[in-house]
């Protein structure tokens, strides 16, 4: 009973916070939607008893993902206003791709009553291992079996950085950067100077 | 599965990576002064990863005692082949880098590394024998590859190429993994011998799907026919450096890697990807010879060649016997050399400013004011066309007498009336620089690097190359039997 509630529950909290993403005038109201939604897929997913793609969810859709696009959002400054502007010229196309997909989800449905596709069934050994969590099931095998696959993909990730900062990074000139070491061995007799100005001269530095 | 065992079978991996990682230490500290040290020392340890997997391929090294950590990767006498070309060709790329990006004053550090990491890459493509080490390997590459693309910030057609390639190589990556998820679902099992096992007897419509996505998704990675279009603008726009090496070992890479899926993982159902190879090869051909035609910028006609050359060695696949397999490593070992040497005279085309000269019509009279470099380049483009007493005429030679000991016989025909369209623009390319009024503008001198490579290439497609054919298709033989062990 209670599977059974917190299924409306979180299914139909996804459905709204999906449909407020589109619908929020404001962009950041519109991520932070989103991330109302991932919250709620992910309760989904705990309760067909995937955990750790619920947790994936949560750590990196909402975590990383969603909060980029926040960023992303607050920091372009797009006038929605002009993007607005274009609603009425594209209403029609607009419409028909929305049609077009009606029409899509009628036949989909319609086929499905009259009776599903058999693409064929898994088997083999994609079947979950008996009795453990997933989390467990993944952690047993992720640092013996595919521990070569590992270290290759800790690689991958290597490349994709050492990309990112040979394509970003500048030598620029003309910065004035801190040079900690140079202000530590900085010493009272370099730093200040006594000088007896003349009446009506000034200090020149 | 014994860990001793498996660790000495990625051994050549091992060191790739711990020498990626130290000189990616050296070039931390001694920065961009330091980039054509450490070139030579990527280079070195490519030698030494070559020598390292070498004995796999002379021994003929197949079956069980290759095979490493639970299946996922085979150090076997097949991966050991391309592996030697991938290291060579990669190795050969880096040598002619230096002398490119210092007329810039844009070679950093970071490239022999990423280089290095990119041979790393296809290294464990070839040697995959699991869907994941598969799509972890063209990742390690590609990653690579699309910072290689977008590394001359000097010239805005090189982040465009990178931008281009990035975006393209991504949506690839998706339809493979797509289609390996579809296998997965269908076949229980990421290993290929193990999908091989499950897909026994007829296949069901959705293993189908999920293999042509694959095909999909490694057509994409050699440029074959429909999905290459991202190879004519990127290898434009990408420093010319990057474009030999784009050309040379990705493309042996995805084809062994290419070759092992249809042959190893979907070996039961060979009528299945058959006619999808059969396809690619054909339209490949077609459009490679065809879309070259109108080209004037002689990177963008060398990318099209190379779309018309994957036609003919996915011909040998498309035979799906070990005779063909064995010739489309031969066809491999030829066209790599072919283009380093085609590359490396480009490379040289440079005007008195020492702007790089791309464009065909530039080369015109080019046999009078540089006889050498004309010479080679011509030597290539007839090799390229395949025309006999050059060496490219074999390569051509042994895949179709591969097609036609398979039967595919319609399939060579129209292989052999493809190549001759080709055989127009490579002849249009010697004809500018044979016969037509001396344009000037190609100017400076050879660098030793770039001559010494050119030089050797020139040797290797020159008659002289028909002394290695024994030698050469022994070991292309010794390496295919790993393909079929045990099928």
């Amino acid at each position: 009973m209670i599977q059974l509630l917190a299924f409306y529950l979180f299914a139909a909290l996804v459905v709204a916070s999906g449909l407020l993403v589109i619908l929020a005038r404001n962009p950041v109201h519109s991520v932070l939607w989103l991330i109302l939604a991932f919250f709620n897929a992910a309760g989904l997913m705990i309760l067909i008893g995937a955990e750790f793609i619920a947790m994936l969810l949560v750590i990196v859709y909402v975590g990383a993902v969603a909060v980029l696009f926040l960023f992303v959002v607050m920091m372009l400054d797009i006038d929605f206003a002009t993007l607005r502007a274009g609603l009425v010229k594209n209403f029609p196309l607009g419409l028909s791709i929305a049609l077009i997909l009606l029409a899509e989800l009628v036949l989909g449905l319609g086929a499905n009553s009259a009776g599903v596709l058999h693409l064929g069934v898994a088997d083999g050994n994609a079947a979950p291992l008996a009795g453990a969590p997933n989390i467990e099931a993944i952690g047993a095998v992720l640092y013996s079996r595919y521990l070569f696959l590992f270290e290759a993909a800790g690689v991958v990730l290597l490349v994709a950085m050492i990309g990112a900062i040979v394509l970003t990074h500048r030598e620029r000139g003309g910065i004035k950067p801190q040079n900690i070491s140079k202000q530590v061995a900085r010493r009272p007799e370099e730093a200040t100077v006594n000088t007896q100005p003349e009446v009506g001269k000034g200090v020149s530095l | 599965m014994n860990w001793a065992v498996s660790l000495r079978l990625v051994a050549a991996e091992e060191f790739l990576s711990v020498t990626g990682l130290v000189l990616l230490l050296i070039a931390g500290w001694a920065g961009d002064k330091a980039a054509r040290a450490i070139t030579w020392l990527s280079v070195a340890a490519l030698a030494v990863a070559a020598v390292l997997v070498a004995p796999a391929l002379t021994h003929g090294a197949m079956g069980a005692e290759t095979s490493a950590f639970f299946g996922q990767f085979a150090a076997d006498s097949f991966a050991s082949f391309a592996k030697l070309l991938v290291y060579g060709a990669a190795g050969v790329s880096l040598a002619l880098a230096p002398g490119f990006f210092e007329r810039f004053g844009q070679f950093r550090a970071e490239y022999p590394i990423l280089g290095l990491f990119a041979a790393l890459g296809m290294g464990i493509m070839v040697s995959a024998t699991d869907m994941l080490t598969l799509y972890i390997g063209l990742e390690m590459n590609s990653l690579a590859a699309y910072v290689l693309a977008a590394m001359l910030k000097t010239d805005d057609r090189s982040p465009e190429a990178g931008l281009k390639y990035f975006v393209l190589g991504s949506l690839a990556s998706g339809i493979l993994l797509f289609g390996i998820s579809l296998t997965y679902g269908f076949a229980g099992t990421t290993n290929f011998a193990g999908i091989s096992h499950a897909l026994q007897g007829t296949m069901s419509t959705g293993a189908l799907f999920g293999l042509v996505f694959i095909l999909a998704g490694l057509a994409f990675k050699i440029s074959a026919v429909p999905f290459h279009m991202w190879t004519p603008d990127v290898y434009e726009g990408a420093p010319t450096p990057v474009t030999t090496f784009f050309a040379t070992a990705p493309k042996v890479a995805a084809l062994a890697l290419t070759m092992r899926v249809a042959l190893v993982a979907f070996g039961a159902q060979m009528a299945a990807w058959q006619q999808i190879i059969a396809f690619l090869a054909l339209a490949s051909i077609i459009v490679g010879a065809l879309g070259a035609i109108g080209q004037g910028n002689i990177k963008r006609l060398l990318a099209y060649s190379s779309i018309n050359n994957v036609g003919f060695m996915l011909i040998g696949l498309a035979a799906a016997t070990a005779g063909g397999a064995s010739a489309v490593l031969v066809y491999l070992a030829i066209y790599i050399v072919m283009s380093l040497g085609g590359f490396a005279v480009i490379l040289q085309l440079r005007d008195a400013e020492g702007q790089s000269v791309e464009s065909i019509s530039d080369l015109a009279g080019l046999s009078r004011t540089k006889p050498g470099l004309a010479f080679v380049l011509a030597m290539v483009m007839f090799s390229l066309a395949g025309i006999p007493p050059l060496f490219g005429f074999w390569g051509k030679f042994v895949v179709f007498q591969a097609a036609v000991a398979a039967g595919l016989v319609p399939l060579a025909t129209v292989g052999i009336a493809a190549s001759v369209i080709g055989a127009f623009y490579y002849l249009k390319v010697i004809k500018v620089m044979y016969f037509d009024e001396p344009a000037d503008k190609v100017a400076g001198s050879l660098d030793p690097v770039h001559g010494l490579v050119l030089y050797a290439s020139a040797l290797f497609i020159s008659p002289l190359g028909y002394l290695l054919t024994g030698w050469l298709g022994g070991l292309a033989h010794s390496a295919a039997a790993a393909l079929f062990h045990g099928a």
